[in-house]
C-alpha cells in the first residue's frame, strides 16, 4: 500500500528530517554532556533554550543583527548557566540524584515564569537572517533551514574537536570517565563541571536563536524540545555524545517519514492525520527501553 | 615496639587520622611519616585500612579527625586536585586509568597544567617512554586495551607526569606476572634514586622489604609496628605475628 508514495516527497521529508535532527542534536549534545560528566539530568535545559531565544529577540530588536544576537545570547546564557551550576548544583554534588532533578526542575519553573512575567504570553518572532529560497520539486525551500543544519553541524563539530584535542577537552573526558581519579591527577573537577554546564547552556541558547525563526518564541517553548532531547539522549545512550547525535537524526527522520506514511493508513475509510507522527519518538523510546535499555549506540558497556 | 628508626626530614606527616565510611570506623588514629626521598612500606592484612590511609592523605576520603601535613603545612580538608598540584601523586590499587582515553591522553591529564614549559613536558614524556618503551609503542591506543601490567605502568607513568615529591603506590604488583613485578620493582628503585618519596602499600612482603627503608605494619585501622627494614630482614617475627606469613 506504500508503493505509490512519490519519491520527491521522500526527498523533501529526508531534508526536513535532517534539518530538525541537527537542531535537536544541538540541544541534546549539551544535555548528554552534562549528564555524562556529573550525572545531572538537567530539567532546566529547555528553559535555557527558551532564554536563549528571548535574549536573541532582545538583541535583534536593539541591534538589528541576527548574528550578534546568536553570539551574545550564547555567551550570556553560558554565563547564566555557570552561575546556576555554582549556586545550585555544585553544593549538591555527591548527593542523591533526586536532589539535582528537583533543583533543575525548580530552576526551569523559575525561568519559565520569569519569561512569562517579563515578556508576556504573546509569542515573539525572530526574523531569519537570510530569506533566499530554492526550488525543491514543487516546494520553495528556504535556504535558512539548510543554514541551520550546517551551523548546528559546525557547532557540534567544533565541540567534538575541542573535546578530542584540547587540554580542557581531555580534562572533560577524563572527568566523565572517572571523577575521583581525575581529581587525583590535579584536574579541578568542580570547575570542569561548571564549564561543561556553561557549554551545554550556551549550546541550548544557540539552538534557541537558530530555531527561533521557525517557531514562535514563548515561555513554554522549551518543553517540547527538551522532551524530544531527553528521548534522543536516552535512545542514544545516556552520556554518549555521538549516540545522541545519531539518535537525533534517526528519530527526526523516522518522524518525518511517518508524516507521509500515516497518510496511507486508512481507518474506517479515512486516512490517519499526519499529526499522529508526533508519537514516533515515543515509540522509538519505548522500543529502545524494552530491548536495549543502555541505548542504541552503546557499543560495549564501560 | 622497638626503638623507632631515624627518619630524614619529614615530607608527609600523618597524625592520629580517623576515617569513617558511612558508620563504619575504618581508621582508628593512624600516625605515620614519610621523609623526603624515602621509600616507606605499609604492610598489613586485607581490610586493615592501608588503602583508606592513602585515600585520606590524597583528600579523596575525608577524615573526621587528625591531620595530614605536607612539607609542614596542613592539607587536611583540601580538595584532592589541590593536593595533587602540591606534589602528591596517587596510583590506586585498581589502576583506574582512563580507559577510553589513549595512552598519550592519559599522560596529558597530568602533564597539561599551568606553569610547565613545553621543553619540560617533552623531557618528562621522554623519561617515561624510556622507562616504559611499551607505552611509547602504544601511545595512540586506548588505555582500556592495554594488558594489566601495561595499565599498571601507565598508572605509574601518569603519576610521574605530575612531577610529584611523593607517590602513594597502592599494591602495584597485585595480579601481575613475575616479569612485570620485577619491572615495577625496578621503577620504584629508579624513582627512589631520583629523590621521589614513595609510600608503598603491598601484600608482597619480600618486595616491600627490599624496596623500602622503613615499614609500618597496620592492624585494625591503626599502626601497630614501626621498624627499619634492615631490622625486619634479620628478625621477621613481627611479620609472622601481624601478617601470618
Amino acid at each position: 500500500m506504500f508503493a505509490d508514495i512519490p519519491w520527491d516527497i521522500i526527498v523533501i521529508q529526508t531534508v526536513n528530517g535532517i534539518v530538525t535532527g541537527m537542531i535537536l542534536a544541538l540541544v541534546a549534545s549539551g544535555l548528554t554532556l552534562i549528564f555524562g560528566i556529573m550525572d545531572v539530568v538537567n530539567f532546566a535545559h529547555g528553559e535555557l533554550f527558551m532564554l536563549g531565544a528571548y535574549i536573541g529577540v532582545v538583541v535583534i530588536v536593539t541591534s538589528g543583527s541576527f548574528w550578534l544576537a546568536l553570539v551574545l545570547s550564547t555567551l550570556t546564557v553560558a554565563l547564566i548557566g555557570a552561575a546556576l551550576q555554582v549556586t545550585t548544583l555544585r553544593p549538591l554534588l555527591g548527593r542523591d540524584p533526586l536532589t539535582t532533578i528537583l533543583a533543575t526542575f525548580g530552576i526551569s519553573l523559575v525561568l519559565q515564569n520569569y519569561a512569562l512575567w517579563h515578556f508576556g504570553p504573546v509569542p515573539r518572532k525572530i526574523q531569519e537572517p537570510i530569506t533566499g529560497q530554492f526550488e525543491l520539486f514543487y516546494l520553495v525551500y528556504p535556504w535558512y533551514r539548510v543554514l541551520i543544519a550546517a551551523l548546528s553541524a559546525a557547532i557540534i563539530g567544533g565541540l567534538y574537536l575541542f573535546l578530542k584535542y584540547g587540554t580542557y577537552g581531555i580534562w572533560i573526558r577524563a572527568t566523565t570517565q572517572d571523577r575521583v581519579m581525575a581529581q587525583a591527577m590535579g584536574i579541578p573537577v568542580p570547575w570542569v563541571h561548571t564549564v561543561v554546564f556553561a557549554i551545554g547552556a550556551g549550546m541550548a541558547a544557540a539552538s534557541g536563536v537558530l530555531f527561533g525563526p521557525l517557531i514562535g518564541i514563548n515561555h513554554a517553548m522549551g518543553l517540547d524540545w527538551v522532551l524530544k532531547a531527553f528521548i534522543v539522549v536516552v535512545v542514544g545512550g545516556m552520556g554518549n555524545l555521538g549516540g545522541s547525535i545519531a539518535a537525533s537524526i534517526l528519530v527526526s527522520l523516522l518522524e518525518a517519514y511517518a508524516v507521509i506514511l500515516v497518510g496511507y493508513i486508512y481507518v474506517g475509510g479515512q486516512p490517519l492525520s499526519p499529526a499522529l507522527a508526533v508519537v514516533v519518538p515515543f515509540i522509538v523510546l519505548i522500543v529502545t527501553l524494552l530491548f536495549r535499555p543502555t541505548g542504541l549506540f552503546v557499543p560495549t558497556p564501560k | 615496639m622497638t626503638s623507632p628508626p631515624t627518619t630524614p626530614e619529614p615530607l608527609v606527616v600523618v597524625e592520629d587520622l580517623h576515617t569513617f565510611y558511612g558508620k563504619s570506623h575504618i581508621l582508628h588514629g593512624v600516625s605515620l611519616s614519610v621523609g623526603r626521598g624515602e621509600v616507606v612500606g605499609l604492610l598489613g592484612r586485607n581490610g586493615v585500612g592501608k588503602s583508606t590511609t592513602l585515600k585520606t592523605i590524597m583528600g579523596l576520603v575525608t577524615s573526621s579527625q587528625g591531620t595530614v601535613l605536607f612539607e609542614g603545612k596542613p592539607v587536611t580538608g583540601m580538595p584532592a586536585h589541590k593536593i595533587a598540584r602540591l606534589g602528591i601523586a596517587y596510583v590506586p590499587e585498581d589502576r583506574r586509568i582512563f580507559k577510553l582515553l589513549t595512552v598519550m591522553e592519559n599522560l596529558r591529564t597530568g602533564l597539561d597544567r599551568s606553569g610547565i614549559a613545553e621543553a619540560r613536558k617533552q623531557e618528562l614524556l621522554g623519561k617515561v617512554f624510556e622507562y616504559f618503551p611499551v607505552l611509547a609503542e602504544r601511545r595512540s591506543q586506548a588505555g582500556g586495551t592495554l594488558s594489566g601490567g601495561e595499565q599498571q605502568m601507565l598508572a605509574i607513568a601518569r603519576a610521574m607526569m605530575l612531577e610529584p615529591k611523593i607517590i602513594l603506590l597502592d599494591e602495584p604488583t597485585e595480579g601481575l606476572m613475575p616479569r612485570m613485578v620485577s619491572q615495577i620493582k625496578e621503577i620504584v628503585a629508579v624513582l627512589h634514586r631520583e629523590g621521589v618519596a614513595i609510600l608503598l602499600v603491598e601484600q608482597n612482603v619480600p618486595l616491600t622489604l627490599e624496596a623500602s627503608q622503613r615499614v609500618y605494619i597496620m592492624e585494625k585501622g591503626a599502626v601497630r609496628h614501626h621498624a627499619a627494614t634492615s631490622e625486619l630482614r634479620v628478625n621477621d617475627a613481627v611479620i609472622h605475628q601481624y601478617l601470618g606469613v
